[in-house]
C-alpha cells in the first residue's frame, strides 16, 4: 500500500512546524508497518500529551490521543485485555520520561508487549520550548535562561536498567536504519524501547544557535556512530547509535494467560 | 444455609456484584480501606478468563480501565480518597471520550493521609467536582451489602447506557461490616450489554454521532471501525476541534446526557415518609444510624421519616423537594460538614427549615447525634 494509505488525509494539514523531525517517525514508522505487512485494524496507537502526540490523528489506525504521560498506562490496559493486537506508544521525551516516567519503568519491568517510540527533540516543543529531562547540561530553553543545571536522562541506560528487552536509539538523519530498527522493535515479543533524536528547530535550535533543520539533520551525522565503533575511544562525546539490546524474557500477557490456565483449573 | 446466603463485608458484595455484572478488567492499586476489592479480584477473575492487574500506581490504575473498556470489556478500579484524587484527571479523560467504567471509592477520612481506617462521607463533592472543566457524572451509595450490590450493578448499568463513569461512594463502615448479602440468581437484575454499532465494515462510523435517541452506539477497539479516541473536544469523527459550535454542543451533550435524565438515574429508599413531621435525609453508613433513630421514634409515636439517598449526582432536586414540601424540619445526617446539606437546601422552598446532623471526629454517627439535633428542633432540649 502507498504510504498515503495508512494516514487520514481528512485531518491535514499537521500541526508540525516546518523542518521538524516528527514526520519523518511517522513515515518511517508507517513503512516499517507496510514492510512488516500487520493489518491496519490490528494496530493500536496510543500517545500522550506534545507535539509528538499528534500523530495519532493523522494515522489510520485505532489511535488513542491520551492525557500527559499516560500513554503507557492506557496502552497496558488495551494490550493485556486485547493482546492480540499490536501496540505502539509514540510519545515525547518529556512525555515519557518526566510526567510519565514511572509508566515507562513499570512497563519495561513487566515487558508487556508494546513498542514505545521516544520522539525525542530534547524539549517540550508544544508549550513553547521548556527544558526536558533529556534536555542537556548547559543547553538553553524558555525555563533555562542561564543555561540548563539538571543532567539529562540516558534514555538507552534507563531503559536497559528498568528491563526493557529491546532497546535501540537512532535518528531522523538515518531513515532507511530507523526503518529497519522499528521492524524489529514491533515484531520483538517484550517491550521495546526506540530512542529517536528528533530535531526542534524551531525551539532546541533556535534557543541553542543550532542552525537550520537541515544544519541540525548534519549534526545528527557528524554527532552519531554505530554501536562499537572505534572512534568512540577517540571522541566519548559521539552518541551511539543501533540496537543495544534484544533478549527473550517472558512476556507479561503470555504469563497471565498462564495465570488464567492455572486458576481455571483450580476448584 | 441456602446456597445462595453469604456472609460477607461491602468490599466483598461489591466484587460479587462486579462479576454479576459482567466485570472482565481490573486495575487498581493497595489502598486502605479499598483493599480487599483489588484482592479479591485478583482471586476470581482469572478464574473466568477475566484479567487483574495491580498498576504502579492511581492513576495509570485509572488510564488501564479506560484502555480497557474501548476494548469492548466491562471494567472497574477501587480506591479511597487520596488514589481518588490521583485518579481525577483521568476521569475526566473518561468524561471527555464518554468511556464507559465504574470507580469505587470507599471513603476515609481526609484531607490527605488522614485517617485511613476511619470512616467519613468527605468525598461527596470530590466525586461531583474533583475533576476539572464543566461536566456531570453520576454517582451512586449504599448503606448495606445488598444495597451495595444492588448499586454496583446499577453502576455498571448506567455507565453503560450513558456512557460515563460512574463513582460507586462507599465508605469504611460499609465497606467493613459483614453481614448478609443473598445473591440474586442469574437474570434477577437486569444487566446492560455495551451498546455497539450496527454499521458494517466499509461504511464510515462516526464515533461521536449519537443516534436520535441520543445514545452513542460504540466500535470495540481492534474491530473493523478504526477512529480516534482524544481529550481534545472533538467533533463527530473523534478528531480535534476548537470550532466554537463544535465546543458547544459537545459540552451541553456532556452535561444534558445525564442531567436531563436525573429522573431515571434517581434511587431512593423511603421509610415513614407519607405522615413525616420531621425528615431525615441520608445517604451511605450514615442511614444506617438515621433509620435506627426512625424506627426508635416510631415506636414512641413521633412522626419521623427517612429518605435515603442512593443517587447523590446527579442529585435528585425534584425528589427532594416534593418529599420535604410537607414536612416541618428536615435533617440531613452525613459524616461531613454538610455537602449534602447544601443541595438540600437549594432544592426545598424553604432552606431555613433544613438542619444538620453529622459527626466529622472519624467515628461512626451515633443516634445520639442525631438526636440531639432533633431534640432541640422539637423543643423538647437545650
Amino acid at each position: 500500500m502507498p504510504v498515503k494509505d495508512y494516514i487520514r488525509e481528512r485531518f491535514f494539514p499537521h500541526i508540525w512546524c516546518p523542518g521538524c523531525g516528527h514526520g519523518t517517525v511517522m513515515g518511517s514508522m508507517i513503512r516499517a508497518i507496510e514492510n512488516l505487512g500487520i493489518k491496519k485494524s490490528d494496530i493500536v496507537v496510543v500517545s500522550g500529551i506534545g507535539c509528538s502526540s499528534r500523530i495519532c490523528g493523522y494515522l489510520d489506525f485505532h489511535t488513542l490521543h491520551t492525557i500527559h504521560g499516560r500513554a503507557l498506562a492506557f496502552a497496558t490496559g488495551v494490550k493485556l485485555s486485547r493482546p492480540e493486537l499490536t501496540l505502539i506508544a509514540p510519545m515525547g521525551d518529556g512525555d515519557a520520561f518526566a510526567i510519565g516516567g514511572n509508566h515507562l519503568i513499570h512497563s519495561a519491568r513487566r515487558n508487556i508487549d508494546i513498542t514505545a517510540i521516544i520522539m525525542n527533540n530534547s524539549i517540550y516543543g508544544m508549550t513553547g520550548g521548556q527544558y526536558s529531562p533529556l534536555t542537556g547540561y548547559g543547553d538553553f530553553a524558555t525555563t533555562a535562561p542561564f543555561g540548563n543545571i539538571d543532567r539529562s536522562f540516558d534514555v538507552v541506560k534507563l531503559a536497559m536498567g528498568a528491563g526493557a528487552s529491546f532497546v535501540a536509539r537512532t535518528t531522523t538523519y538515518h531513515v532507511r536504519s530507523m526503518i529497519k530498527i522499528l521492524e524489529k522493535a514491533i515484531t520483538h515479543k517484550g517491550f521495546s524501547v526506540v530512542d529517536i533524536l528528533s530535531q526542534c528547530p524551531t525551539y532546541f535550535g533556535r534557543k541553542n544557535k543550532l542552525g537550520s533543520a537541515v544544519d541540525m539533520l548534519k549534526y545528527y551525522k557528524t554527532h552519531t556512530i554505530p554501536i562499537g565503533s572505534k572512534e568512540k575511544e577517540k571522541n566519548p562525546d559521539l552518541i551511539e547509535r543501533g540496537i543495544f539490546v534484544q533478549e527473550e524474557y517472558p512476556e507479561y500477557c503470555t504469563e497471565y494467560d498462564k495465570i488464567i490456565e492455572k486458576a481455571s483449573k483450580e476448584r | 444455609m441456602k446456597k445462595n446466603l453469604l456472609f460477607v463485608q461491602g468490599n466483598e458484595a461489591c466484587v460479587e456484584a462486579a462479576l454479576y455484572a459482567g466485570l472482565e478488567f481490573f486495575a487498581g492499586y493497595p489502598i486502605t480501606p479499598s483493599t480487599e476489592i483489588a484482592e479479591l479480584l485478583s482471586y476470581r477473575l482469572p478464574k473466568k478468563g477475566g484479567k487483574f492487574i495491580q498498576m504502579e500506581d492511581e492513576i495509570s490504575s485509572m488510564c488501564a480501565i479506560i484502555g480497557a473498556s474501548l476494548t469492548g470489556k466491562k471494567v472497574m478500579t477501587a480506591t479511597s480518597g487520596p488514589g481518588f484524587s490521583l485518579k481525577q484527571e483521568a476521569i475526566g479523560f473518561a468524561v471527555m471520550t464518554e468511556t464507559p467504567c465504574v470507580i469505587v471509592n470507599v471513603q476515609r477520612g481526609g484531607p490527605s493521609t488522614g485517617l485511613p481506617t476511619s470512616v467519613s462521607q468527605g468525598d461527596v463533592m470530590q466525586a461531583r467536582w474533583g475533576t476539572h472543566g464543566e461536566h456531570s457524572i453520576i454517582t451512586l451509595t449504599a448503606s448495606n451489602n445488598q444495597d451495595a450490590f444492588a448499586m454496583t450493578v446499577e453502576a455498571f448499568n448506567l455507565s453503560e447506557t450513558f456512557r460515563t463513569p460512574v463513582i460507586l461512594l462507599f465508605d469504611e463502615v460499609v465497606a467493613h461490616t459483614r453481614e448478609r448479602l443473598i445473591m440474586p440468581e442469574k437474570g434477577k437484575i437486569n444487566v446492560v450489554k455495551r451498546l455497539r454499532t450496527s454499521v458494517k465494515e466499509g461504511t464510515d462510523y462516526h464515533p461521536y454521532l449519537p443516534r436520535e435517541d441520543g445514545r452513542l452506539p460504540m466500535s470495540d477497539f481492534g474491530g473493523v471501525h478504526r477512529y480516534n479516541v482524544t481529550g481534545l473536544m472533538h467533533d463527530m469523527w473523534g478528531f480535534p476541534s476548537n470550532n466554537p459550535k463544535i465546543v458547544y454542543g459537545l459540552t451541553h451533550h456532556l452535561v444534558d446526557k445525564i442531567e436531563g435524565h436525573t429522573k431515571e438515574i434517581t434511587r431512593i429508599k423511603e421509610f415513614f415518609i407519607e405522615d413525616a413531621e420531621y425528615l431525615l435525609i441520608s445517604y451511605g453508613s450514615s442511614a444506617r444510624t438515621a433509620l435506627h433513630v426512625v424506627e426508635n421514634r416510631r415506636a414512641r409515636g413521633e412522626k419521623v421519616g427517612l429518605l435515603e439517598l442512593q443517587t447523590l449526582w446527579p442529585f435528585p432536586a425534584d425528589t427532594v423537594r416534593k418529599r420535604c414540601a410537607s414536612v416541618n424540619c428536615v435533617i440531613v445526617v452525613e459524616m461531613n460538614m454538610g455537602q449534602i446539606l447544601q443541595e438540600v437546601k437549594k432544592a426545598v422552598d424553604d432552606p431555613d427549615k433544613v438542619f444538620l446532623a453529622n459527626q466529622i471526629n472519624g467515628s461512626f454517627i451515633t443516634p445520639t447525634d442525631i438526636l440531639n439535633i432533633l431534640r432541640i428542633i422539637q423543643g423538647k432540649g437545650s
